[in-house]
């Protein structure tokens, strides 16, 4: 996948988990936290172990703060797909 | 008129349902008036077909769409019939002492459907419980459609849900009656939901033991006190009221609906499943005793009858024990009849159907009836036709398993 279908991938998931939110609008370093709340996080967790089959460790959790934080995460496992 | 003072008497100042044939107090009054189904056929994972009561409301009126997808059936059903009922008794929850509103709703089951739900899912994952949703426990605590309505609508006083299977409806109500008498609360949001047919385990159950309803034609399948009755039509719903106590509704000038005047519930001790007509029967007469109202006072009895074939005799029979001849002026109807059994939302809707009969003077009829059993022939039974009657006092049956009953008296509001 490349960078801007990793991006898409993102805003599938997060849309999926909250609809009410426009997640295309968000610039690259918007910060997601912001937005989501702390259960809808583990709900973009679980979707990407669902998904991509991608773990992520807690510790791992603050580098998905913004949109281009997911994609520079997941980059490295996904760019391979 | 009452004797009782002010403080002591319970009235109902606000309506909101959804129910599988209309939306709301008028729609669904009119529904039943003019014979509107609204049963359908239903296509369930691993079941397959069968009739069932669906609701078709707008969740989003009063839930986001994200809170829609991480809360419950049962939950979105309570707060939508919960935020119809605030509106309706014209109440601005945000102008309230929340911590003096309680929410108070009957269940006959919670969490089968989340479960069912869960476990389909992790099954396409080779069962791996890392699939598991951490959504899992908030919405399978047996609180959760009462704890929905107190989050959404920032409640803080009291909720809890009464487990009392299908006289869940009515024991939601009169719990919300008991904690007003108790000065708990000053608003009681009580009735029932159910979330049923959203799993196929309560359809496969039933039609195991013999009394799942079908037919060709779903909207025929609901058929109590007919010959040809089969079974059971599953079905959701949910019907919340407003209670308050009658000084409160008075002192802001409230439309009151009706006062819930008496009530009673007991166990059979017989059998997880088979009705008892004597406790029944009981029943009736204790919460006619609390009422201080004779059988002859009743202007409508709703039966419980969900169309067994064991099931609706066992009622006619302690409904006879009580009632006998001596009744001419006593309209017996059933609203399962429309819209299916709506389980803990049941006996709530079932209130809601005839609450109108106090200003419009009709008898909801109990359609499906084309060969009535002989051993249902209740003397005043409607079948069919709405009946034109002067209506005082509805009585409501609901009857549950483990043998639980559970009986209300609701009069016209007489100052």
């Amino acid at each position: 996948m490349t960078r801007p279908e990793i991006q898409a991938a993102m805003i599938e998931i997060l849309s999926d988990i909250n609809p009410d939110v426009d997640w295309n609008a968000f610039g690259p370093e918007d910060s997601l936290r912001g937005t989501l709340e702390s259960m809808d996080f583990l709900d973009v967790v679980m979707e990407l172990r669902k998904r991509y089959h991608i773990e992520v460790p807690e510790a791992d959790y603050g580098k998905l703060a913004t949109m281009k934080g997911c994609v520079d995460y997941l980059e490295p496992t996904l760019g391979a797909k | 008129m009452s004797n009782k003072p002010d403080h002591q008497r319970i009235v109902i100042t606000g309506v909101g349902l959804t129910a599988p044939n209309a939306n709301g107090l008028a729609d669904f009054r009119n529904a039943l008036l003019h014979g509107v189904s609204g049963v359908k056929s239903l296509e369930m994972r691993y079941f397959g077909i069968a009739p069932a009561g669906l609701c078709d409301f707008d969740a989003t009126k009063y839930q986001k769409r994200r809170d829609i997808r991480n809360g419950t059936r049962a939950g979105s059903i309570a707060i939508y019939a919960t935020g119809e009922a605030l509106a309706d008794a014209q109440i601005d929850i945000t102008q309230e002492d929340t911590s003096r509103v309680g929410v108070f709703l009957g269940i006959t089951e919670h969490g089968n459907v989340e479960t069912e739900n869960e476990i389909y899912e992790i099954s396409k994952y080779n069962y791996d419980t890392a699939i598991w949703s951490h959504h899992h426990n908030p919405r399978t605590v047996a609180n959760n459609p009462a704890g929905e309505v107190t989050v959404r609508f920032g409640i803080t006083g009291p909720h809890y849900t009464v487990g009392a299977a299908c006289a869940a409806g009515n024991l939601g109500l009169v719990t919300g009656a008991q904690q007003l008498l108790l000065d708990e609360v000053d608003l009681a949001l009580a009735g029932g939901v159910s979330e049923s047919p959203r799993t196929f385990g309560i359809f496969a159950a039933f039609k195991s033991q013999g009394a799942l309803a079908y037919s060709d034609d779903p909207a025929k399948a609901s058929r109590p006190f007919d010959l040809a009755r089969n079974g059971i039509v599953v079905s959701e719903g949910g019907a919340v009221y407003v209670l308050e106590r009658l000084d409160h509704a008075l002192a802001r000038n409230a439309k009151i609906y009706g006062e819930l005047v008496g009530w009673c519930y007991n166990s059979d001790a017989t059998d997880t499943v088979l009705p008892n007509s004597e406790r029944q029967a009981e029943c009736v007469r204790k919460a006619l005793k609390m009422a201080g109202m004779t059988p002859q006072d009743i202007s409508i009895v709703n039966t419980h009858a969900t169309g067994t074939k064991l099931g609706d005799i066992k009622e006619c029979a302690a409904l006879r024990e009580v009632f006998g001849d001596s009744c001419p002026y006593t309209y017996f109807n059933n609203t399962k009849s429309f819209i299916g059994h709506c389980m803990g939302a049941a006996a709530a809707l079932e209130l809601a159907g005839n609450l109108p009969a106090f200003e419009d003077g009709l008898v909801h009829p109990t359609i499906n009836v084309e060969n009535l059993d002989p051993e249902c022939a209740l003397r005043n039974l409607v079948c069919n036709e709405a009946v034109s009657t002067s209506v005082h006092a509805i009585l409501n049956n609901s009857f549950g398993m483990l043998g639980i009953n559970c009986v209300t008296i609701t009069t016209k509001y007489q100052g």
